[in-house]
């Protein structure tokens, strides 16, 4: 459904986006993370035909971004929540989205019927007569979701849909996310919240100018973590701590009686390092092999690519 | 280039205009002040001092009231177009809108008539209100009806339109670099310098108000229109606006 090879974009000598590779399948939801500046929001805006490629290429249901009669498809397939809403606030709820079903050429019916099932679904039916510039900031981000929708796109782009909303904004937006997964919408969202796109995410991808790393929640944990193992002791001392110096254990840290290392092999390493512990004195209580989160994996790429 | 999808915005536009009020004054004072104020002075001058000219000196004075409808039709778009771009800078509202099948001329076209049809309507009102008063006040001394005439005519349907079209474009220009309203309506007022020297200089004698003249004027203006659209049709590109448009 949408696919990228070698997408760039440069800014004079600043590159944005740099040799983006990337394959979101139809009815998917793609998680895109990094930090600001990574050039997630440019891609989005040349994936939504809204600014030109440097170089390489890249489709969206086919049609090739960048050609004039492409970017006129793609922009009747897709629809876009940008990072600042955008809501013509000197107008209703009600007609932001009627003026938006009428652009992509909805019948009055249709219109009338995606609006108050947005709208109802989204918990705004009610306030469907106020000025969008009287509405909170979520309820406002629900209205921009409404309007993206009101045509019923194949796919949708959403820029940081949840942030800066309160929790229960936030928790709203998610589910209604999810709602739209449920329909097979294919689903390209940009994120700092990585629990967020772990719940909802089916592939994410790490972006910091150039892609680090794609793959589902669970691959990304997989490839690149590494577990830790956490032993609890009565005591530690230095005569334990000497012990493992000996053993080349990577990242090996104490903390009141605890000492964590890295291990790759767990089941191997552990038995090693709990052998000299106890033959160096220590009293072991619980050994526990922790996986890298999502956010350990994020970090350590974005910290790579710094 | 579709019409009925530039109307669409053009309509958007008036629906929010309709809950502006510095708007909706930008639109009415002037064509009132216009079409009221100088039968008003005549009517005036006539009572104190029992006329204000010579009835030779009458129809060279009413041409130089005419003009008048010139400068207004210049000065009402620049609210206007400037609100309506720049107000969407503010509100950040171009961005999904850029993101939808309208073509960059769509916008552009729709915005333009968005502040070049209530300006026309504005005016065209006046101009009826001025006719009928300047001919119930002057009638007496010229014996006979002023207006309408072709001195007229030719400024209402020729100039007054190449007018209001020259005034939009150019804020569309300003409203480009401009971050607010206020900012784009200084520097979008100063388009109108060249009309008031043209007005001055038909006052001191150096150029004629009359068909000929009219008819000049209206083809520099032509012109500027033209050097105008290509300008702020190159300022009104997506990715200039998302880029560059600060």
């Amino acid at each position: 459904m949408i696919d990228t090879d070698n997408l760039t974009k440069k800014f004079g000598d600043l590159t944005a986006v740099d040799n983006l590779t990337l394959h979101v399948n139809d009815g998917e939801v793609f998680g895109f993370l990094g930090p600001n500046g990574a050039g997630k929001t440019t891609t989005i805006r040349m994936l939504c035909c809204l600014i030109s490629k440097t170089s390489g290429s890249a489709t969206i249901g086919g049609y090739e971004i960048g050609n004039k009669e492409g970017s006129l498809k793609i922009r009747k397939m897709i629809g876009l929540v940008p990072d600042n809403v955008g809501l013509s606030e000197h107008l209703t709820a009600y007609d932001n989205l009627d003026f938006y079903g009428k652009i992509y050429d909805c019948s009055e019916s249709q219109r009338k019927e995606n609006i108050k099932r947005f709208l109802e679904m989204l918990g705004l039916w009610e306030k469907r007569n106020d000025l969008a510039g009287t509405f909170s900031k979520g309820m406002k981000q629900k209205l921009a979701i409404a309007r993206a929708l009101i045509h019923d796109p194949q796919i949708l782009f959403l820029d940081e849909p949840t942030a800066n909303l309160d929790p229960e904004s936030a928790k709203t937006v998610r589910e209604f996310i999810l709602e739209l997964k449920k329909q097979k919408k294919t689903i390209f969202l940009n994120t700092h919240n990585l629990d967020e796109a772990q719940r909802i995410c089916d592939k994410i991808g790490i972006l910091n100018t150039k892609l680090r790393v794609t793959g589902t929640p669970q691959d990304l944990e997989e490839a690149v973590k590494g577990k830790k193992t956490i032993v609890s002791l009565e005591q530690v001392n230095e005569k334990i701590l000497s012990a493992l110096k000996k053993l080349s254990l990577k990242n090996l840290t104490s903390e009141g009686n605890k000492i964590t290392f890295d291990v790759s092999d767990p089941d191997k390493e552990n038995w090693g390092a709990v052998e000299a512990m106890v033959l160096a004195g220590g009293h072991v209580n619980t050994v526990n092999v922790v996986g890298s989160s999502l956010e350990d994996v994020y970090l350590k790429l974005v910290r790579e690519s710094a | 280039m579709r019409l009925s999808k530039a109307w669409l915005v053009a309509s958007r536009d008036f629906k929010i205009f309709r809950r502006q009020k510095n708007i909706l004054y930008s639109i009415i004072v002037f064509p009132v002040i216009t079409s009221v104020l100088f039968p008003a002075i005549l009517e005036f001058t006539q009572q104190r001092s029992g006329g204000l000219s010579a009835p030779g000196v009458l129809p060279n004075l009413l041409n130089s009231f005419s003009f008048f409808f010139i400068i207004g039709a210049a000065y009402i778009p620049l609210g206007i177009a400037s609100y309506s771009i720049v107000g969407e800078k503010i509100e950040k509202s171009l961005e999904p809108l850029l993101a939808t099948p309208l073509t960059d001329g769509e916008i552009l076209l729709g915005k333009a008539l968005s502040a070049v049809l209530p300006t026309l309507v504005a005016m065209y009102a006046a101009s009826i209100v001025f006719m009928v008063g300047i001919d119930a006040t002057t009638v007496g001394k010229l014996g006979y009806n002023y207006f309408p005439n072709s001195t007229f005519g030719v400024l209402l349907l020729i100039l007054l339109p190449v007018a209001v079209v020259m005034s939009v474009l150019y804020s569309v220009i300003v409203s480009s670099r401009a971050n607010d309203v206020r900012s784009a309506n200084s520097y979008g007022i100063l388009i109108l310098f060249p009309l008031l020297a043209t007005y001055l200089l038909s006052e001191v004698g150096i150029i004629s108000l009359d068909i000929n003249g009219l008819l000049i004027i209206a083809g520099i203006l032509l012109a500027i229109d033209i050097a105008l659209y290509f300008v702020s049709k190159a300022a009104f590109q997506r990715e200039e606006i998302l880029t560059k448009w600060k």
